[in-house]
């Protein structure tokens, strides 16, 4: 082939937090990587330095850190028999654009999922019935488990989390529960690698609030982190300065969780390692015999197209771009909702969510004093932390009062119902509620349903001809019920803290829409399980199709958690990194049979 | 490093005309009777070694030093092409892999010991941007061993024409006999290097004083201020003599150790062209080799710099600057001038920042990074403010920090800073609108 470059033994394709974590597994065991990345170099003290980086406006506003809609963009669409439109404007979902990926502009909230999260199938059928399952799915809802347990994803979470030097408190340390941290989340070995962040005035409040009302408040587990600290790749952080600049920007001062924080400093030096950046793969190449692929054909800034050989590909992109990669790769076969056959597109979901606004009349809350995941939470009503016998839904909802930013351009709409939203009364009403404004968000699990999917828009196409990739997805019955259920907590909670004028905004209560969402987390679509007729990769990430094709970001969630994924993927790509350097790469093969 | 090969750009001038007026050969300066040790019939590109363990030491020399710093720069491994612009024109690392046509494989070991120890290259007279001044005092056994360790090096065809551009009558190389007869001790170590291994380090591969010795009118090292300091390439290198307010004064050998080897002792980290000389030379040194230095440099007299009593904070521009410091630099340099251990250094107690500010204003203007080493990788990265900053401002945060938390120092002058923007090519601070 033409510009065909030295064979590698493994390509990466995306080098965000996934691939990052990936190269560095791979490269440490000697293996000779290459990751081929579409947006350029980033660096903090160059790109996104202390006096750069609160430049909201650049940032945040216009999203300059996020790939421009003109690379790529998705088409959306409610429901099958509607026709998809292009997306507009980044607001749902935001792809990375940069040696960084999303995991160079994303807030660093730092989550594990819960044990439930992983088998809602089977818990569900344990704890409420074999018959509770199936009117679910009746229903239409795609509940299947992971193929890996909380136990089993454990280390590779404690792995990732000492590489991003997370900061928290925990809450079960091997089966005790420690008041203070969060008694819900699934036994862990050791402590954070960090303290937890330290209390605003409204986190004070809500915890004690919380506290209060008989729930188990506890500091959001966070990737701003609260000290100095040195990672196990001798990477140094530094900690936190509560700037509030956090998510749509880099990190200034090394303090946020992100492959260059934690990852890239350590892997740019290794021999074994190379990245092309400002090139973007096309898709993969497949041996004649469809079983495994060769490798990979990219196309540079310059429009010259080449192509890496590699005996292994992980796709690590974006999640929708995984998606698509294996689409326009034609590795495994296109979810179909008529015949529920095909697993490529299947298992779409996103993240149910309402937030709750109230205003405390004279307080300071002093929102200029942030974090991108800075907050109190309670989990009492996350995943099945809670009774849902006699509830019309499964799942549930983090519950947390947050303290996030004090962007001023952001906020500007965050003032009392019933004033004006321009001019002097405007001007007056948000120097005062800037002040005394405060949220609490519930961020609620997902799950899949038939209906819910992605595949190639068979109209749109992208800037080399390629198809984009189309969604169609609304909210499902379950997932309305649920997110009205942690609203009314929500509300009440509120309410007990003290908090007038409320303002409610339940999302789930019009259509889905791509420009009016308060979470970006879009999961599913190539999801991992143990059966190859409902998953397009199997417990370790690899392909069922193409057995030297392996795939990591949170489109391999059968469904959603009520909470950000990164941990999750994080702890993916160690597990899906280890996999094939201690067993895949001497003894290539499926590593489950099918 | 970088920064030698300028100051022996600089004193080019004073070669030509040293070359020039005396007419006079110094046995001394020119005399190589010490190679005779050296082998002088096979070439580099014919010779191979069993010996192991003499290529591992060979390597460990040249590590030590570092001749990847100059001599490898993107052609492949010590291909050369590293282009150094003075004054006078251009010069260019030479490739010193073992190809016949373009490296130096048609040397032999002798050839070799009077290019390394002697400044008497393939092509004449080696320019002294080559230490070959500090070289001089490596031993025989060193120069063996990387002998060795040169023969395991690919060869790279890659011709260089290492004088091409330079002007006349610079590009003369008799005329650097001149500057060696001036300035050259063509002497080896003048002690045992067993038992002074600190003092062989830092005299001879470290070549430590080529930039932290003041330099003469004449660009010569001035050996009445050893190690007391020296500005290479608009970045000050500190004093590294025993003087417990601007020196090593107070830093124990393994502080030194710890700092050679990772690029911090906990307080400082180094920047600049130090940066690239703890990254490519420094952290290869064993601890026990690390230690030596670190206890030779702690036995030195202390220089006679005195203390300079801290400028009041209590004034308007003080205030300004505070505030300016917050804003802009306490993210990572913390509200108490403390830094990041290791990886951003701290103003309180940082001694080495309170002499000459030459190189707290590069970074200012310019950016630093920190070294990657095996120990800390992070090689943290300083921004420029050059776009954000007037002089003033630039001066005034410099002096602030000079003077705060326990510090005393000499305010930064405001001209001090325009004269750096202008010497790097920094750019103007950025022009607010007008009304």
């Amino acid at each position: 082939m033409a510009n065909e470059r030295p064979k590698a033994d493994v390509v990466i394709v995306g080098l965000g937090w996934a691939g990052s974590v990936m190269a560095e597994e791979l490269t440490r065991a000697g293996l000779n990587v290459v990751a081929i990345e579409r947006g350029a170099w980033r660096d903090t003290s160059t790109d996104f330095p202390p006096a750069v980086d609160p430049d909201e406006l650049r940032w945040h506003t216009r999203r300059e850190l996020l790939q421009p809609m003109s690379v790529e963009t998705t088409t959306f669409r409610n429901k099958t028999g509607q026709t998809a439109a292009p997306v507009r404007n980044w607001n749902a979902f935001q792809f990375g654009w940069n040696v960084g990926g999303a995991g160079t502009h994303w807030a660093g909230m730092s989550w594990r999922f819960l044990p439930w999260d992983f088998e809602v199938a089977t818990q569900t059928a344990e704890r409420y019935g074999e018959a509770r399952l199936d009117s679910l799915m009746a229903e239409g809802l795609q509940l299947q488990d992971w193929g890996v347990t909380y136990e089993e994803m454990a280390p590779y979470y404690d792995r990732f989390e000492r590489i991003a030097g997370t900061s928290g408190k925990a809450g079960n340390l091997n089966g005790e529960r420690i008041k203070g941290g969060n008694v819900f989340e699934g036994p862990r070995e050791r402590d954070y690698p960090t303290p937890e962040l330290k209390d605003t005035n409204w986190m004070r409040m809500y915890r004690e609030t919380t506290e209060g009302m008989g729930y188990n408040p506890f500091t959001i587990p966070a990737g701003n982190i609260s000290q100095s600290y040195v990672n196990p790749l001798g990477v140094t952080m530094g900690p936190c300065t509560y700037c509030g600049f956090c998510d749509f920007h880099g990190c200034g001062n090394f303090s946020k969780s992100s492959p260059q924080a934690c990852i890239l400093p350590a892997l740019m030096r290794r021999p074994n390692f190379t990245v092309l950046t400002e090139t973007e793969v096309l898709h993969a190449v497949k041996h004649e015999d469809g079983k495994t692929v060769k490798g990979v054909q990219f196309v540079t800034r310059d429009g010259e197209e080449g192509f890496q050989p590699a005996d292994v590909v992980c796709i690590t992109a974006y999640q929708m771009d995984n998606v698509r990669l294996m689409l326009l790769s034609g590795i495994g076969e296109q979810y179909d909702p008529t015949t529920m056959k095909g697993t490529i597109g299947r298992n779409y979901s996103y993240q149910t969510c309402s937030s709750v606004t109230g205003f405390f009349s004279g307080a300071k809350m002093n929102p200029f004093i942030g974090g991108g995941a800075l907050g109190v939470q309670i989990d009492d009503y996350n995943g099945d932390n809670f009774d849902h016998a006699d509830l019309d839904f499964i799942g549930g909802a983090g519950i947390m009062g947050y303290s996030t930013n004090g962007r001023p351009i952001a906020n500007m709409n965050g003032i009392r119902p019933g004033n004006k939203r321009w001019g002097s009364e405007w001007k007056e009403a948000y120097a005062r509620d800037y002040q005394e404004v405060a949220n609490i968000f519930c961020q609620g699990t997902s799950m899949p349903t038939r209906d819910a999917y992605l595949s190639l828009d068979p109209t749109y196409k992208d800037r080399h001809g390629q198809p984009l990739l189309r969604l169609t997805f609304d909210w499902n019955r379950n997932d309305k019920s649920m997110i009205d259920f942690a609203t009314e907590k929500a509300i009440e909670i509120m309410k007990e803290a003290g908090g007038e004028d409320l303002m409610v905004d339940n999302q789930a209560e019009a259509a889905w829409n791509p420009y009016k969402q308060h979470s970006s987390h879009t999961i599913g679509g190539l999801v991992m399980g143990s059966d190859p007729s409902t998953s397009a990769l199997n417990p370790y990430l690899q392909s069922w199709d193409c057995h030297n094709v392996f795939s990591v970001g949170a489109s391999a969630f059968p469904n959603n958690g009520g909470y950000n994924p990164t941990l999750t993927v994080g702890a993916l790509a160690v597990r899906a990194a280890r996999a094939i350097h201690e067993t895949y790469i001497n003894n290539p093969g499926p590593l489950v049979e099918a | 490093m970088a920064s030698i090969k300028k100051i022996g750009a600089g004193v080019l001038g004073v070669a030509v005309i040293a070359a020039a007026g005396a007419g006079v050969w110094a046995y001394q300066t020119l005399n190589t009777s010490r190679s005779a040790v050296a082998d002088d019939t096979i070439t580099l590109a014919e010779f191979t070694s069993e010996d192991q363990d003499a290529i591992a030491r060979g390597e460990y020399v040249m590590r030590a030093g570092d001749c990847a710093a100059c001599h490898t720069r993107g052609a492949g491994d010590f291909a050369g092409g590293y282009e150094i612009a003075t004054p006078f024109g251009t010069l260019v690392s030479s490739n010193i892999t073992p190809d016949v046509e373009t490296g130096i494989g048609a040397m032999t070991e002798r050839d070799f010991f009077n290019a390394v120890r002697h400044g008497q290259g393939s092509e004449g007279m080696l320019y002294p941007a080559m230490p070959y001044t500090a070289y001089a005092k490596l031993t025989d056994q060193d120069m063996h061993d990387l002998w060795d360790y040169m023969s395991t090096v690919a060869p790279v065809s890659n011709p260089i024409d290492e004088n091409g551009g330079m002007r006349f009558p610079y590009n003369q190389r008799l005329a650097m006999a001149g500057w060696n007869m001036l300035f050259f001790d063509n002497a080896g170590f003048d002690g045992d290097p067993e038992t002074e291994r600190g003092r062989y380090l830092v005299d001879g591969a470290g070549h430590c004083s080529a930039c932290h010795s003041p330099r003469n009118e004449l660009g010569a090292e001035m050996a009445s201020a050893y190690l007391e300091g020296g500005v290479v390439d608009g970045w000050y290198a500190p004093d590294l003599t025993q003087n417990p307010h601007v020196g090593l004064g107070g830093s124990t050998a393994e502080e030194i150790a710890d700092y050679l080897r990772t690029g911090s002792d906990g307080i400082s980290v180094a920047a600049g062209p130090m940066a690239e000389a703890v990254e490519h030379s420094l952290q290869y040194l064993t601890q026990e080799d690390a230690l030596a230095v670190g206890s030779y440099l702690t036995s030195l007299k202390a220089s006679d710099v005195a203390p300079v009593a801290p400028l009041s904070l209590d004034t308007a521009e003080m205030q300004r600057a505070a505030d300016d410091y917050e804003v802009n630099c306490s993210a990572c340099h913390g509200l108490a001038g403390e830094g990041i251990t290791g990886m951003v250094p701290a103003f309180a107690g940082n001694k080495a920042m309170l002499s000459d500010p030459s190189g707290m204003i590069h970074a200012m203007l310019k950016g630093a990074r920190a070294p990657h080493t095996g120990v800390r990788q992070t090689a943290a990265g300083m921004p420029s403010f050059a776009w954000k900053m007037s002089d003033a401002q630039v001066a005034e945060i410099l002096t602030y920090v000079r003077n705060n938390w326990g510090n005393g120092a000499t305010a930064v002058n405001p001209a001090q800073v325009a004269q750096m923007r202008e010497e790097l090519g920094a750019r103007e601070k950025i022009g607010a609108p007008s009304h």
